[in-house]
Order: C-alpha cells, then structure tokens, then sequence
C-alpha cells in the first residue's frame, strides 16, 4: 500500500471497514484509580479503548465492570482475549466479549509463554480462522515475525498487532527492520501493539510507517498517566507526520548547512 | 417449602428456587442484565432468552463482563 502524500493531510485509519481519526489506541488495565484512567483515555485522544472480560466478582460492589466509568457512546471499546493460552479459549472469550453487545471487533491474544507473553502463533492462526468465519473483524497481536504476519493475514484478520516488545515491558522498538517489513509486505493495517515506554518510542515507531501503536502500561504506570498521555499523542502524530514527510537521506559524512561559497579573504 | 436446585455461578456452588430461570438468578445477584454477559453451560444466552431459559440442578453459568485490560 503506498501512501500519497500532499501538505498537511493524512488519510483516516480504516479498520475492518470502520474509520478512525486517531493512531493511538489504548488500554484500560493497571491504573492506580479508574478517574486517572478515563483522564488519560481524554488526554491520549484515542477512540479505541480496549477491555478485557471476566467474571463478575459476585461477593464485590457492582460497579467493579468498566462499564461503569467509560462511555461506549465516546469510545469504540476492543475486547481483547488476553490470558488465553488456547485457540478455543480465546474464541470463548471472543464470543463473550462480542455479545456484550458493542462490535463485532476483537483483540486477539493467544498466548504461548507465561514468562515472556509472547504469542503462540499456531493457536493464532487456528482461532483467527474459527472467528473470521463466524464475522469477526480480527485484529491479532503477534510477534515481530513476518511470515507469522502474513498467516494472519491469509486467515482473514482485519489488523495485525505485531509488538515492539514484550507485554509491559516498555523497552520500545527492538526490531524496527522486522516492523518495517511486515508494514511493506502486509495489505491490512499494521497496528504495533505492546512494548512502547514513552513518547519517542512511539514516534520512532510510527516513524517506521506502521498504521497505529496500541500502547497500555505506558501510559498506567507513568508517574502522570495524564501528562504521559498527552505526551504519547504528539508522540503518535510527530512520528506519523516524520515518516508522511519522508526523511532525509542518511550519511556518514558531514554536509555542511551554510555555504562554502561568500565567505571572507 | 420450595425444593432447591444448586447451580455452579462463576465456580461457586449456589442453591436457586426449583423452576427459577435465568432472569431470576440475574435478580436475586442483583446484576444488571444490560451490563453481564450470561453463559449457560458453555452456551451464551442472549438477553431476550434469558427469561426463557430454566435452571437445572448441576447447571453452570458464568456471568462475565468487561473489566480493565489491554
């Protein structure tokens, strides 16, 4: 896909038939308190929120649910497979989350090792089959492999979510050749998804020509989740606007700025 | 006396009224059902069904819903 580029416009992102404005997507897990969260959701300007499902706690207060404090009225909320280590328990959960009623979008996470997070891309494969199947809009997040890329791809995925690096780990871009050549080879949009600490790494990842970054942990654990969200949009949009604008050349030599020519005897 | 069937809610064992429905059990937890997704026996029950739906002894539901996450 190759963008066309003209002072000051960006095409909307479209996802699985639906349009966005905005690049940044984010998550709703591990703020200190749910009013930190939905001032940071505001100060990031994504409308892409993602959730997770779990049980109701039944012995608790009844306004634990997410639902609670986020308007699905305001944001496009992505229910997301986290903590699933199978195929046919991310599907569970994928039904689950999509007859709560709001889209028919999911975050797909098959996970394959506790330690690291990183995917289980067979157990991707096989449930992003079964979903797309059944109507879902999948956008899976995988490692930074180009063929596992290309799977999901053929497995009918609205959206890949290749990570930067591990989940909650915030140690940014490590691959940025392997994010630049999924985005090269792939049709579908390629969100990066996990591993993005603060707001250079989200422009030097946009800087690579992905579509989005879905950033979570950044943002929860920042000492201002508020501020660090702000800081992560302009982030997002510099980094986009870098690479609309095309980089200069690199060289291993100095070119000077100022000419060589006019100068004093 | 009403006899009582038990029913597995969200891995806990609860004693229902015999010939209680699903909209019953959403009552007496005092949920919400625009605001819980029901499984009944692996199945999902839409709203509209819930009414419909009666409980049998050794049932299992789980009562989801959207929580923080990433």
């Amino acid at each position: 896909m190759t963008t066309t580029v003209t002072a000051q416009t960006d095409s909307p992102l479209t996802i699985g038939g639906r349009t966005f404005r905005s690049r940044l997507m984010v998550g709703t897990g591990k703020y200190a308190d749910n009013q930190t969260m939905v001032e940071a959701i505001d100060a990031s300007g994504a409308e892409i929120v993602t959730v997770a499902v779990r049980r109701v706690d039944l012995d608790r207060t009844r306004e634990e649910g997410i639902l609670y404090h986020l308007d699905p009225e305001r944001y496009f909320l992505l229910a997301n497979t986290a903590a699933c280590y199978t195929a046919d328990e991310a599907i569970r959960y994928a039904r689950l989350g999509r007859e709560a009623g709001f889209n028919e979008f999911v975050k797909l996470e098959v996970i394959g090792d506790q330690e690291t997070l990183m995917p289980d891309n067979t157990g991707l494969i096989e449930a992003a089959t079964t979903l797309a199947k059944e109507g879902f809009q999948i956008m899976a997040y995988t490692n930074d492999d180009l063929v596992s890329a290309l799977r999901l791809e053929d497995a009918g995925c609205a959206a890949v979510m290749p990570l930067a690096s591990p989940i909650g780990s915030g140690l940014g871009l490590l691959n940025p050749y392997h994010i630049r050549t999924i985005k090269k080879r792939l049709s579908v949009p390629v969100i990066v998804d996990a591993g993005v600490g603060t707001a250079s790494d989200a422009c030097v990842t946009m800087e690579q020509g992905v579509d989005g970054i879905l950033m979570n942990t950044a943002l929860a654990q920042a000492e201002d989740p508020v501020v660090m969200a702000r800081a992560m949009r302009l982030g997002v949009e510099a980094g986009r606007w870098a690479y609309l604008a095309g980089r200069m050349a690199r060289r291993e030599i100095a070119v000077p700025s100022s000419p060589a020519t006019g100068l004093l005897d | 006396m009403t006899a009582s069937i038990n029913v597995t809610v969200n891995g806990k064992e609860r004693a229902f009224d015999s010939g209680s429905r699903l909209n019953d059990l959403l009552r007496v937890l005092e949920l919400d059902p625009r605001m819980v997704v029901v499984e009944h026996n692996r199945n999902i029950v839409r709203r509209p069904q819930l009414e419909a739906t009666l409980l049998e002894d050794g049932d299992c539901i789980e009562l989801v819903h959207f929580v923080g996450g990433g």
